[in-house]
């Protein structure tokens, strides 16, 4: 999909009529078509080629990449600095914020300066406990929870105010999602969730790991009831799907990382295998294929921890683009590549860090 | 106490009605507050509200109660101090994610809610706590709300 009023890489789109942001993301989902997007594994280290590096495994398969936000309680590079590196050379970002670091003053000021940097996408997120995290002994702040960083998030963009009231001379043109795990209890009341989320401001939902059809299923038509999934003010739901590298891995992430439901089927499917890697990559297209068509899904989430390269191959065989090639710097012009890009040439002149 | 607050979850709805009785008969009681003045009346209604709130709810005394929207089950014993549901970690037991032995405080809250007359309220977006409210009594706050919302309704009848 190529936009007629695409603008110099670093540079916002256009917000058209009826959008809030100058993103490709919404853009894409607006359009109707399967968005897919995935995430970045932050690096442990101030080298700037390294975020572009990660990035551009994604080059020409997704709409937009999720910066997480210290996730699993994890130290790494700040989702502000990993979407603003991005944003430099055009890639379109998801910036995740959980509210498990910072306060209210910290968060707005953060919002801000993302905004500025080009981060068009705000992804709202409670956050794991600090327990599960390589930093145990930090205090959790935990000031807001993601539904008023939500709504919050809402009133610096649509009414131009901060919390305290105090007016925005110009408001962060961001995009709102809210993340939703309908895998974990208590699900009657997950798609009531939703619509919460959705009155405090949330425009797109990305999901936890998605390893139960079924439940999914039940999750999508309960948000067909609530009438959340048409009209202007619709939400766009994206499920989380991923590769189990092994049966072993896929127990430590069922034990280990929380929330992620891991159905015991699952596992004995990939232990019978001959190729674990191999299965799990074919349960992943799969559950990629059967998601697409649960009526009212907009898109995937692909989390691909580790195994970044295994997601081209997984588009590619689902063919869930359709022949779409998301933008990516180069696409349309060589001379606007990544400069990290396995495309570029040797003599590119490197990005200042 | 972790038993009782379960209790009081399971018996929502009586709460709800105790709730409903009590919060009027203190509003009544605006002149007395006046009179010994909403300040001086401040630490000893917080005591026996801590008192009371603490054996039921294990209430944290944040000074801005929701135990009405909550399904009377206190959000602020959530490790993570979540007002408005729960977060994505619950575990398949509905363990806490962060507490694995305590059940998950929004489960309970939820459950609570459905056997409530006014149950629904769980779906109104709360507002992030206030932390200066920290320790103080959430009872005198509402009564003092009310009787100002009263005052300001009559004078505005009395205008017309």
């Amino acid at each position: 999909m190529k936009f007629d009023d695409e603008p110099v890489p670093g540079y916002s789109l256009p917000i058209l009529p009826g959008h809030v942001s100058p993103g490709r993301l919404e853009r894409v989902l607006r359009a109707g078509k399967f968005a897919v997007t995935s995430e970045i594994d932050p690096p442990d280290s101030a080298d700037p080629a390294e975020v572009l590096k990660r990035a551009a495994i994604f080059d020409g398969y997704v709409d937009a990449i999720n910066a997480t936000d210290g996730s699993g309680a994890h130290c790494h590079m700040s989702s502000v600095g990993v979407c603003s590196l991005l944003t430099r050379v055009g890639y379109a970002t998801i910036l995740q914020m959980s509210c498990r670091d910072r306060n209210r003053i910290a968060m707005q000021g953060e919002i801000l300066g993302a905004a500025a940097m080009g981060a068009c996408n705000l992804l709202c997120l409670t956050g794991d406990g600090v327990q599960a995290g390589d930093h145990p002994q930090a205090k959790p702040v935990f000031d807001l929870d993601s539904m008023s960083l939500l709504e919050i998030a809402r009133g610096m963009r649509d009414e131009s105010r901060f919390q305290s009231g105090r007016r925005i001379e110009l408001p962060p043109r961001i995009f709102l999602g809210a993340a939703e795990n309908p895998f974990v209890p208590p699900q009657a009341w997950r798609p009531h969730r939703v619509a919460k989320k959705v009155a405090a401001g949330a425009q797109f939902i990305q999901m936890q790991y998605c390893f139960d059809v079924p439940q999914l299923r039940d999750f999508m038509s309960g948000l067909g009831d609530l009438g959340l999934l048409e009209g202007p003010e619709r939400v766009f739901v994206l499920p989380g799907i991923g590769p189990l590298a092994s049966a072993r891995s896929a127990r430590w992430i069922r034990d280990h990382v929380p929330g992620v439901h891991i159905p015991d089927a699952v596992i004995a499917r990939l232990e019978g295998a001959r190729d674990q890697k191999e299965e799990g990559k074919r349960l992943c297209m799969e559950l990629l294929h059967q998601i697409r068509e649960i009526p009212g899904v907009s898109g995937a989430h692909i989390m691909a921890y580790r195994q970044e390269h295994s997601v081209a191959e997984i588009i590619e065989a689902t063919g869930v683009l359709e022949g779409r090639v998301p933008w990516y710097p180069g696409r349309d012009d060589p001379s606007e590549r990544n400069p990290e890009s396995p495309e570029a040439s040797p003599e590119a002149e490197p990005l200042q860090g | 106490m972790y038993a009782v607050r379960r209790w009081v979850v399971r018996h929502a709805r009586g709460f709800e009605r105790l709730y409903q009785a009590f919060e009027p008969l203190l509003v009544k009681l605006h002149p007395v507050w006046r009179r010994i003045g909403y300040d001086r009346a401040e630490a000893p209604v917080a005591a026996v509200e801590k008192g009371v709130k603490g054996v039921l709810f294990d209430c944290r005394m944040c000074g801005q109660c929701v135990l009405s929207s909550t399904g009377m089950s206190c959000p602020m014993n959530c490790p993570k101090n979540l007002r408005n549901g729960p977060c994505g970690g619950v575990r398949q037991d509905g363990g806490c994610e962060v507490v694995p032995e305590m059940r998950c405080v929004w489960i309970d809250a939820w459950e609570g809610s459905r056997r409530m007359r006014y149950g629904d309220r769980i779906q109104v977006v709360q507002e992030p706590v206030d932390h200066r409210l920290q320790g103080s009594s959430s009872w005198l706050r509402v009564v003092r709300e009310r009787a100002e919302e009263a005052r300001q309704s009559s004078q505005g009848g009395a205008e017309t």
